[in-house]
């Protein structure tokens, strides 16, 4: 087949998943937290309220687009754009199943690199919102996601390092292939333990999700650098942020859950894609458990544990795991 | 330093624990519309304008429920009864009865004023309307249907029998 064609194919169809995926994530979510607070959830709207998304969606859609006065117009119409196309951009490079047909560039030998430079790409929409909307509270919360981001991805880059220097390779389809597929010892998070954790959390603060949540909290900020969009607008804002959850925990799974590998990958390169679904489903349910649980941090808390913590906690990560692989320990070879 | 690095993270579980335990318990939600809460029998929702057995009203048109009221949602204009045309016993009736459900505050000051326990506020019931005008409750949405056999008002009556709008040792039914 044309290559670019395949190419082109293959994005449409993980664009397709990642937004489907975004739409039913917001009913996951509300669903989950739900049970966890003993409520019911939403249950109106079709079966289960499984047509709850849709109902969102029109809503959203058929809302007035407002400019309101004093913006800054073409960064207020270009900061949502910003935000989601980055989230988006990044399952180019992630192995969704052992098949090269279930994959789009997964070979690149700086996916790890590219990870991270499209997540710091990321950020920009949430700034250029804050800045553009001409509002105080909205200023704030862009200050924050900018200097938020600054201090975490530091961490995030310590931890994937980490990774990196186990597999040595940037390639996640390297890093899948040295966790031994088939084999569940062979996970990261089993070998590099300080790394995941610090990967969990620095995404966290990344997606500037519960407890990280300062960028948007409402009770500070109302809703923080989106105070003043609304409708489709928004929509792109809340669809970055639940793409960006799902492409975190996806990376998640391929750093330290062994990708898309499990029993009878090799028989039926089908059953890698299942392997892979479910356990990004179990990292976002992870992240909405975390959200119920944990109360947010305060704002000079949160600066101080990405720099006084996580980031010496990363450095010292990357050493030992250094020491390590030139000792030749057995696992970190 | 170390000693409160691990109790604070030691309790980290525990509260992860919590929240995860609360997922196997039964959802405390309440479908409203479809389920309601149990309520006490006391409870004071909405007015009733309630008849005696044989289907006369208890209202007597006095209007002390009016001047009871704190929130000024009552308004009554009573009229004369006729042996030929009884809507209650003794000698006047209410011909408009109004509560403004919008005023009211569900006090239930014109339960205690209302001389003959005509007027009762009763659980399980919630004025609701989408104009203001819907929240005037007018006495036909306020008057309770007669009792089963008995006639409706206004009744033909024999004469002497009706002369007393309350009775000598007036009946408490509540």
């Amino acid at each position: 087949m044309n290559p670019i064609l395949e190419a082109l194919i293959k994005s449409v169809a993980v664009l397709a998943v990642a937004l489907a995926g975004f739409a039913y994530m917001t009913w996951v979510e509300r669903k989950f937290i739900s049970r966890l607070q003993a409520r019911i959830g939403p249950n109106r709207a079709g079966p289960f309220g499984l047509l709850q998304p849709v109902a969102d969606g029109i809503k959203l859609i058929f809302k007035e687009s407002i400019t309101p006065a004093n913006v800054d117009v073409l960064v207020y119409f270009l900061a949502p754009i910003v935000a989601v196309v980055p989230a988006l951009v990044l399952f180019a490079v992630i192995p969704f199943g052992s098949d090269p047909a279930f994959q789009l560039a997964s070979n690149i030998n700086v996916g790890a690199l590219y990870v991270m430079a499209v997540l710091g790409v990321g950020i920009y929409g949430m700034i250029l919102a804050g800045w553009s909307s001409n509002n105080k509270y909205a200023l704030l919360g862009g200050l924050r996601a900018s200097a938020q981001v600054i201090s975490y991805e530091l961490g995030l880059g310590l931890a994937v390092l980490s990774v990196i220097m186990m597999a040595s390779s940037a390639s996640l389809n390297d890093i899948v292939a040295y966790q031994q597929p088939g084999n569940i010892l062979g996970w990261l998070i089993f070998r590099q333990p300080i790394a995941a954790v610090i990967f969990a959390i620095t995404a966290l603060a990344e997606l500037a999700r519960a407890p990280f949540d300062l960028v948007e909290a409402e009770q500070e900020l109302t809703a923080g650098f989106m105070t003043e969009y609304g409708g489709m607008k928004f929509a792109l804002f809340y669809m970055s942020e639940y793409v960006k959850m799902i492409g975190m925990s996806a990376l998640f799974v391929t750093f330290f859950l062994g990708g898309w590998s499990g029993p009878f990958v090799n028989e039926a390169p089908a059953l890698s894609l299942v392997y892979f679904a479910i356990k990004v489903l179990a990292c976002l349910l992870v992240m909405v458990w975390v959200r119920a649980t944990l109360p947010r941090f305060r704002y000079d808390k949160l600066m101080g544990f990405g720099w006084k913590v996580l980031l010496p906690l990363g450095l010292l990560n990357v050493v030992v795991t250094a020491l390590l692989i030139v000792a030749g320990v057995p696992g970190y070879k | 330093m170390m000693d409160k690095f691990v109790a604070v993270v030691t309790k980290i579980p525990v509260g992860f624990a919590t929240v995860l335990k609360t997922f196997f318990r039964k959802p405390v939600t309440i479908q409203y519309p479809e389920q309601t809460k149990p309520m006490s029998a006391r409870f004071r929702g909405r007015h009733h304008l309630k008849r005696y057995d044989d289907g006369l009203e208890k209202c007597i048109g006095c209007a002390l429920c009016a001047a009871a009221c704190p929130a000024d949602a009552i308004y009554v204009e009573a009229a004369e009864n006729t042996n030929e045309q009884r809507y209650s016993p003794g000698e006047r009736y209410a011909k408009t009865y109004e509560i403004n459900m919008l005023r009211c505050i569900f006090c239930g000051y014109c339960e205690d004023a209302c001389p003959t326990n005509a007027i009762v506020l009763e659980p399980m019931e919630f004025p609701t309307g989408y104009t203001r005008d819907s929240m005037i409750y007018v006495k036909d949405m306020l008057l309770e249907a007669p009792p089963p056999g008995a006639p409706a008002t206004p009744q033909q009556t024999p004469p002497g029998k009706y002369d007393r709008a309350i009775l000598p040792f007036p009946p408490i039914t509540d």
